[in-house]
């Protein structure tokens, strides 16, 4: 019991990081249509301003903000310099231009901050906390804790305010979004700032857990993608279950099967829901109009 | 039909002269050494155009079948005593029966679903061929015995740039011919769009298939190429970012376009050697490359650009 | 078409600088090539072995050079991909026409490069950790690490002094975690330990207490061993110590030796031991001991030029770097022929990876006596003494 409490503790911590890259995934892809390589970089950019602001003086807290702050200026440009003018081009090249944009941030932080590795403290103390036999960090409460609040957030935000609104509209029909006067360049821009804010949001969380440094963005992306592609790319919903799914596949498969498999069996899992349910777990059926 | 048939030997000639010509220019071996990376790159592309552009399906594992043909001809020949040139047969062999008994359900899917399932395809591959260090080597890799041919040793820039770009000329061909066969026409028809081609009667999921497993081949004849080359194989070729890379290369030189496909490798393998004298400042600029380029030119280098001479030369 | 043109002129001027630096260099110099890992998953190995390289050719060159020659040092950065790595090497010979190599972060890179400076006759002085690099013997490759195998025996040696013989192993998929793991199970019969865990994890995993956890419900386990390196090895000791298991002894590789692993992991690094080079206890080191002065003034050297704290990987470079010099100072040439022989002839150099005694049949010329048993006690390493 206190082993199967361990396991289940560490993939949902891990799975709330995964969910979090989903959602970001999943709001631009409802804006835009375009899947975003970069995402995890907005990750590491979190995690690694709150690093140097704080090693430079500023309070943690606030050391936060100014990331957050940082990755949704880094959001915006992203798609006012590269998305905005390729306006029109097909989902590959948008895809590529998001893998150069990825590189191209690497690159950035790679000088302007370095490529060691750095910690942040957690926020409550490293004392592990006892449930059940199942020894936790605090730090694990603050993530899962920090995710809610996010999907909450976003929730509230899509289906109770007008702007909210307006991007599920969009995200339903852009051309008819457009027809009712919704600004669509603006909700792409706003779901890109948002995108960034959740990921810079999640780097925040976890680098206390999980370490970070330039380069951590791509394995996120990679596994952010799969997680949004089992829940069913574009559901909110799908892309936080897909995630916390993830994270409990590989935290399972390492503690019961082989650890040396455990992303073996995590992919094979979702190569199977994909040959069962084409459209992953919550997708809609898409009707390709003739 | 004549002037699409010059037009396909023009663009082989163009190719086979500009093949035996770069050599006259060429200050060192190291040269030849990148040439042939861009040949060996432009084949795997070539043949993943033909899914991606011509067939409209999108492959984020394409290179596990790229470690497929690298890991036979190191496998065969060392732990299994097969001569190197059937293990490269062999090789293809794998690659094709796995691209086809993957393929029917995987093909089933659309779009990112598509993407996701071959990125997880490429994973379980790359982790395979990581872990399994007995036959492998593990993530370090493990050495391949040279290529012979009939009692000649196969080694060395000067003949590797010849045997790279011979393969690079056949591929070409193949990849020509088969835009104006029924099959290339059909693909083309699933590129357009599936509904439709399937309407006036195409078989979609066995072109689809069909397409797959061409590219498949390609790509292991282009990893079973690279190893020989190299003389050591290690997983990195098998992994992600190399797939991700074939697909790069494939949409900056242009989707659908064989040429596209040769000009993306030969940017995508040379532009890091050339950015090495900016130092740290390398990935920024091959990020900011990219990006420029697929702003200025969304469809690519090599449509965009002909699309621009055509106008130009209308007007 | 702004940013374009802005490219352009960006494009030009480097090229522009590329083309005066190589003009402004005197016909008399020396060229030295490498090729790291600078960027990439092995980064924290490849950047501490640029600098070092950088800062000690500056020196060497202000000192008057080497064999009446100025060194000039060409580095390319292969990103942690061995094909790369092949390329520059053949970049390096055939295009910079260099004499010699120090370089090679990677045991991948290395054994992907190994083919080319054989054939070209050229010594390659190897900074990856893995045995495979200098057995079999190669005429023209030698490197200055201590093997992943020397690591296993020194842990080993020390878990029999404490008569602990049941061991876990959780080791990072990555080559170098991958590689170790295997040479410690080749060698664990020769010193009577059992192996009754057998955990990995990947090198970018975030949370390793699920392997932890098997390790720690399987009976009979006296010690732990983390074959590893980069920030798995510091998540894997915050999990350890998570999951209240510090009263199982629990060893690293000298994958982890550099201060940032004891900042990363903090106080959950408490008691972890470790083999490492003398370099990280320099201050710790007794007066007598031949390797202090090296060690003190190379991490004064590395520490006030980078600003960031020394660690073994650099140090790597620092030996190579040196064993080739005196061997180019020895040949009173740089003929790359006499240079092999000569750092084949190496004997007593004192580096910051221990004393180094090479022979035609051993190209490392380090022995178990170079590497120390370290403890991380009150956030800084301490020497084991030894039969405790």
């Amino acid at each position: 019991m206190a082993e199967f409490l361990q396991f289940l503790i560490s993939g949902l911590t891990v799975g709330a990081v995964y969910a979090l890259v989903a959602l970001g995934f999943t709001l631009i892809y409802n804006a835009s249509g375009v899947v975003n390589f970069a995402q995890g970089e907005f990750v590491m950019l979190g995690g690694m301003v709150t690093v140097f602001a704080s090693a430079a003086g500023v309070p943690l807290p606030l050391a936060a903000l100014i990331a957050v702050a940082a990755s949704i200026m880094i959001g915006l440009l992203l798609h006012r310099l590269a998305i905005e003018p390729a306006r029109g081009a097909s989902a590959v090249t948008l895809i590529i231009i998001t893998i150069g944009a990825s590189i191209l941030l690497r690159g950035l932080a790679a000088i302007i901050f370095d490529k060691q590795f750095h910690k942040l403290p957690a926020f409550t103390g490293d004392a592990p906390i006892d449930i059940l036999g199942a020894a936790v960090q605090p730090q694990s409460f603050w993530v899962l804790g920090g995710a809610a609040v996010v999907v909450v957030t976003l929730y509230v935000f899509l289906e109770h305010t007008l702007i909210g609104k307006a991007v599920l509209a969009t995200a339903a029909n852009r051309l008819a979004a457009r027809l009712v006067g919704i600004n669509t360049t603006t909700i792409m821009a706003l779901a890109f700032g948002g995108s960034a804010a959740i990921g810079a949001v999640a780097g925040i969380l976890v680098t206390p857990i999980t370490l970070t440094s330039y380069d951590v963005g791509t394995l996120l992306a990679l596994k952010g993608f799969a997680a949004a592609m089992l829940g069913g790319m574009g559901n909110p919903v799908g892309a936080v279950v897909g995630g916390l799914l993830l994270g409990l596949l590989e935290a399972f498969g390492a503690g019961y099967l082989s650890s040396t498999y455990k992303d073996a069996f995590a992919f094979l899992v979702i190569l199977i829901v994909l040959f069962v349910a084409p459209q992953g777990l919550f997708g809609r059926r898409a009707v390709e109009r003739v | 039909m004549r002037a699409l048939l010059n037009q396909r030997l023009l663009t082989l000639a163009v190719l086979a002269v500009i093949i035996s010509l770069l050599p006259f220019v060429f200050p060192s071996s190291y040269y030849f050494r990148v040439a042939s990376l861009v040949w060996v790159s432009a084949l795997a592309a070539i043949g993943l155009n033909i899914l991606m552009g011509q067939a409209g399906q999108v492959s984020l594992g394409h290179a596990a079948f790229f470690g497929i043909g690298a890991y036979a001809v190191a496998i065969g020949p060392t732990h299994l005593g097969i001569p190197p040139w059937a293990a490269l047969l062999i090789g293809a062999i794998l690659s094709s029966v796995l691209a086809y008994l993957v393929g029917r359900p995987i093909l089933r899917l659309k779009g990112h679903y598509l993407a996701i399932a071959t990125l997880g395809l490429g994973v379980l591959v790359a982790l395979v061929i990581s872990t399994e260090s007995r036959w492998t080597g593990g993530p370090d890799g493990m050495p391949v015995e040279r290529l012979t041919l009939f009692g000649w040793r196969v080694s060395g820039s000067y003949t590797w740039y010849w045997v790279t770009g011979a393969l690079l000329l056949v591929g070409t061909w193949i990849a020509l011919n088969l835009d104006e066969t029924p099959t290339g026409r059909a693909f083309r028809a699933l590129h357009d769009s599936e509904v439709a081609a399937q309407v006036v009667g195409v078989d979609v999921a066995r072109f689809k298939l069909q397409a797959f497993v061409i590219a498949a081949v390609y790509a292991s004849l282009a990893g079973s190429a690279l190893a020989f080359m190299n003389g050591f194989i290690n997983p990195d070729q098998a992994g992600f970012i190399h797939s991700v890379e074939l697909v790069t290369i494939v949409v900056l030189g242009g989707l659908g376009s064989v040429v596209g496909s040769i000009v993306g490798a030969a940017v995508l393998v040379t532009l890091p050697q050339a950015l090495t004298v900016f130092h740290e400042y390398e990935h920024l600029l091959l990020g900011l490359i990219i990006i420029v380029s697929m702003i200025f030119m969304r469809n690519g280098i090599v449509p965009s650009l002909s699309g621009l001479f055509l106008r130009r030369a209308r007007s | 078409m702004k940013s374009k043109a802005t490219l352009k002129i960006l494009l030009a001027a480097g090229v522009m600088g590329f083309g005066l630096s190589e003009g402004a260099l005197a016909q008399n110099s020396v060229k030295i090539g490498s090729v790291l890992s600078v960027t990439g998953p092995s980064s924290f190995l490849g950047e501490p072995e640029d600098k070092t390289l950088r800062i000690y050719v500056d020196k060497i060159n202000a000192a008057g050079g080497v064999a009446g020659k100025k060194i000039e040092l060409v580095i390319y950065d292969d990103g942690g991909d061995a094909n790369k790595a092949r390329t520059f090497a053949t970049r390096l010979i055939e295009d910079d026409e260099v004499v010699a190599m120090v370089g090679g972060t990677t045991t991948g890179a290395t054994m992907a490069m190994i083919p080319v400076f054989e054939d070209a006759k050229i010594p390659f002085i190897s900074l990856a950790g893995a045995i495979e690099v200098i057995d079999p013997v190669r005429k023209f490759v030698f490197k200055t690490p201590h093997t992943d195998k020397m690591a296993c025996e020194k842990i080993f040696e020390d878990l029999k002094k404490r008569n602990l013989t049941k061991i876990g192993l959780i080791s990072g998929t990555d080559g170098f975690g991958a590689s170790m793991r295997a040479q410690c199970v080749k060698v664990a019969p020769n010193y009577g330990m059992q192996i009754v865990a057998d955990e990995n994890y990947g090198p970018r995993d975030s949370d390793m207490t699920a392997q932890l956890t098997k390790i720690k419900n399987t009976a009979g386990v006296q010690a732990v061993v983390n074959p590893g390196f980069g920030q798995g090895p510091a998540i894997v000791t915050r999990n350890y110590a998570q999951l209240g298991m510090n009263s199982i002894p629990f060893y690293q590789s000298h994958g982890v030796a550099s201060k940032s692993f004891i900042e990363l992991a903090g106080a959950a690094a408490e008691g972890v031991r470790l083999p490492a080079a003398a370099l990280l206890v320099g201050d710790k080191l007794p007066e007598s001991d031949p390797q202090k002065k090296v060690v003190t003034e190379y991490k004064q050297a590395y520490e006030s030029a980078t600003k960031q704290p020394v660690s073994t990987f650099g140090g790597h470079a620092y030996d190579g770097l040196f064993i080739l010099v005196e061997a180019m100072k020895r040949a009173n040439s740089t003929d790359p022929q006499k240079v092999r022989d000569e750092i084949e002839k190496t004997k007593g150099f004192v580096g910051t990876g221990g004393i180094v005694n090479m022979s035609p049949t051993d190209h490392l010329g380090l022995d178990l006596s170079a590497f120390r048993v370290l403890e991380i006690k009150g956030g800084d390493w301490n020497l084991v003494a030894s039969g405790s």
